[in-house]
């Protein structure tokens, strides 16, 4: 794959609100026609870095280009970004035809071209038929769509998306998600999207950018941030992670030789290991789904440790244990796919856990 | 009987407060002089005086020019003051806001007697337009509590999106803003356009040799025989007054199913 060209670029990026630090010091760019999410807890600085890009929030120092122009000369009306706001902002007063034509008012075009346009930007999003209704007349969904056909219409370089998918409920979020991605691909425009949902971020996006107080954590293509997190905060705010204690014995050619509390000892390659320190006592990560239960008469593997079941949760398609291992204080949790010939165990079975080096994180 | 006392509170209650008013038309169509029982027998020949009565007609078109000129003044004046307040944050904006809102609590014979010698002071000559001042003082504290609910009410990204899409902030608020607090502008033209048209002291004191419809009525009743007359003069403002707030109430629950909000109920 070809590397894009940049979009949109932050250079060192503070803003300060009072006292009050909500960037800071943001570097990263935004390819053309990736979808990019900004992802992190609330009060992170997420829908901070957005709006800057919007143009509805200054920054107290750095710079923000926007296809390569400096963003500060620009006012937002100007930008060639359009939104969709979190709470939708659909104009009540007007039907859904004039939200949807809103922004090309100003070009002053000719009335059939008008309708042309409005109607294909409804087409793009399913709500053909719908533009004489009055729009607070619309359900969830259908106001997100009048949104995003609204936002579309202008044809901005970069679409900027607030917490969209937030005030739906399940089923309608994910099924949004999946008419995001199919019209990100369709229209080739960059996306960037705010999200808290972890799982959202990594079913949509190309890149996440993970936040906490201001920072971006790490950048990286979703099965990279969940397979390889740098540090614990990232780890444990993405997917669940067990945590074990670990001892580096020593470092060995491409990685090191770490003994684990209640697996035993194992080398564990350079690239599972992220970050630079290199304490004696630190802290190895892995996913419930890296760990297997072993039913009885499964052959024995090199790499397995015994434990008890303390407790089961059953989810359907899957059963969630947390296992208590020998020798470990607190249990770990691992996920197991429910097919036949593995009948769900009950709690206090003694069970045998496999378990994989090339799973586990070193985090330092 | 649950709560049967509490009925008859109710309904006594309600007698005190409509009864005067239902007495009203009943001696404005009464054939006597005397505001008493029994009725002597039909007559709109009260109705017919108010037709001749020249005083009457300037006071009231003096009054109407004064209640217009403050209910705009006013309101437009409060547009300002409440979109500021709910909008932005700057220095000194609740001594400020408190300064504007002072008047709905201050005693309007301070008012007018500070501004009757305020005005004696600098020699500004008195007639409707210094009434239009002391009334636009009082009306502006009412048309902002009204306007700023308005404003507050008003979801911030709907200006943000109007602005991203291409749109002035000039072109915004006339677009945007302006259609979805117009319930309120409503209501604050029809509230402060009431106030000022029946408000008395800052009239008295203001008007000079001017005079506006409720100075006019209250000097009418030192004549006996003039009594009458006002109860027809008063039946016709009940019934102005009553399809004043059909209208307004009309306004308000026509905005409110535009923009598709939850009714949370307005003066009726």
């Amino acid at each position: 794959m070809t590397e894009k060209p940049t979009m949109i670029e932050f250079r060192d990026v503070q803003k300060y609100y009072g006292d009050y630090h909500a960037l800071r010091g943001i570097n990263a760019s935004i390819r053309a026609g990736e979808f990019f999410s900004l992802l992190g807890p609330s009060g992170c600085g997420k829908t901070t870095l957005l709006r800057t890009i919007a143009g509805f929030e200054d920054i107290s120092s750095g710079t923000v280009l926007i296809d390569g122009k400096d963003a500060a000369q620009i006012p937002a009306n100007k930008r060639p970004t359009n939104m969709v706001f979190q709470s939708y902002a659909i104009f009540p007063h007007l039907t859904v035809e004039e939200n949807v034509g809103f922004g090309l008012r100003r070009a002053a075009l000719p009335k059939d071209e008008l309708g042309r346009r409005v109607g294909d930007a409804l087409a793009m999003v399913g709500l053909t038929g719908f533009g004489k209704r009055a729009a607070h007349a619309l359900s969830g969904g259908q106001r997100q769509r009048v949104a995003l056909a609204r936002a579309l219409i202008l044809k901005p370089k970069v679409l900027l998306l607030d917490e969209p998918l937030s005030a739906l409920d399940k089923k309608m979020r994910e099924q949004m998600q999946m008419e995001l991605i199919k019209l990100q691909r369709q229209v080739g425009i960059t996306f960037v999207l705010v999200t808290h949902d972890q799982e959202e971020a990594l079913v949509m996006s190309d890149r996440i950018a993970v936040m906490f107080e201001g920072q971006i954590a790490q950048l990286d293509d979703p099965e990279t941030l969940y397979r390889r997190p740098k540090t614990r905060q990232v780890a444990d705010f993405i997917g669940t992670m067990n945590f074990l204690p670990a001892k580096v014995l020593s470092e060995v050619p491409g990685g090191c030789e770490v003994e684990v509390a209640g697996l035993g000892r194992c080398q564990i390659a350079a690239d599972q290991a992220p970050s630079g320190r290199s304490d004696q006592d630190t802290t190895v990560g892995f996913r419930p789904e890296t760990l297997t239960i072993l039913y009885d008469g499964q052959a024995a593997t090199a790499r397995e440790t015994p434990g008890t079941v303390e407790e089961v949760v059953y989810y359907g398609d899957m059963t969630y244990y947390d296992v208590k291992l020998d020798g470990v204080s607190s249990p770990v949790r691992l996920a197991m796919r429910n097919v036949p010939g593995r009948p769900v165990l009950d709690i206090g079975t003694r069970a045998r856990v496999a378990w994989s080096p090339d799973a586990l994180v070193l985090f330092r | 009987m649950r709560g049967g006392w509490f009925k008859v509170y109710a309904l006594a209650y309600l007698l005190f407060l409509y009864a005067p008013i239902i007495l009203l038309p009943l001696f404005a169509f009464n054939d006597a002089t005397v505001i008493a029982f029994p009725l002597s027998g039909f007559s709109t020949k009260w109705f017919a005086a108010l037709a001749d009565d020249p005083p009457l007609h300037l006071a009231v078109k003096n009054s109407l020019i004064i209640a217009v000129t403050t209910a705009i003044l006013s309101t437009a004046l409060a547009v300002f003051a409440a979109r500021a307040s709910t909008r932005y944050r700057f220095p000194g904006k609740a001594g400020l806001m408190g300064l504007i809102m002072l008047p709905l609590v201050l005693p309007e014979i301070i008012v007018a007697v500070s501004l009757l010698s305020v005005l004696l002071m600098i020699g500004v000559k008195l007639s409707i337009f210094t009434v239009i001042l002391g009334h636009v003082l009082v009306c502006t504290p009412f048309c902002i509590a009204i306007l700023s609910s308005a404003f507050q009410s008003l979801d911030r990204s709907l200006e943000e999106a109007a602005y991203d899409l291409g749109e002035t902030s000039f072109s915004t608020f006339r677009l945007i803003i302006l259609p979805l607090v117009m319930p309120g502008i409503i209501s604050s033209l029809l509230i402060s356009f009431t106030i000022s048209l029946d408000e008395f002291i800052i009239a008295f004191f203001l008007a000079g040799t001017e005079t506006t419809l409720p100075v006019y009525i209250f000097s009418q009743f030192r004549f006996p025989k003039a009594v009458p007359v006002i109860m027809a003069l008063g039946t016709i403002l009940v019934c102005l007054s009553i399809v004043l707030l059909s209208i307004a109430e009309f306004f308000r629950r026509r905005g409110l199913a535009r923009s598709g909000a939850k009714d949370t109920g307005g003066f009726l």
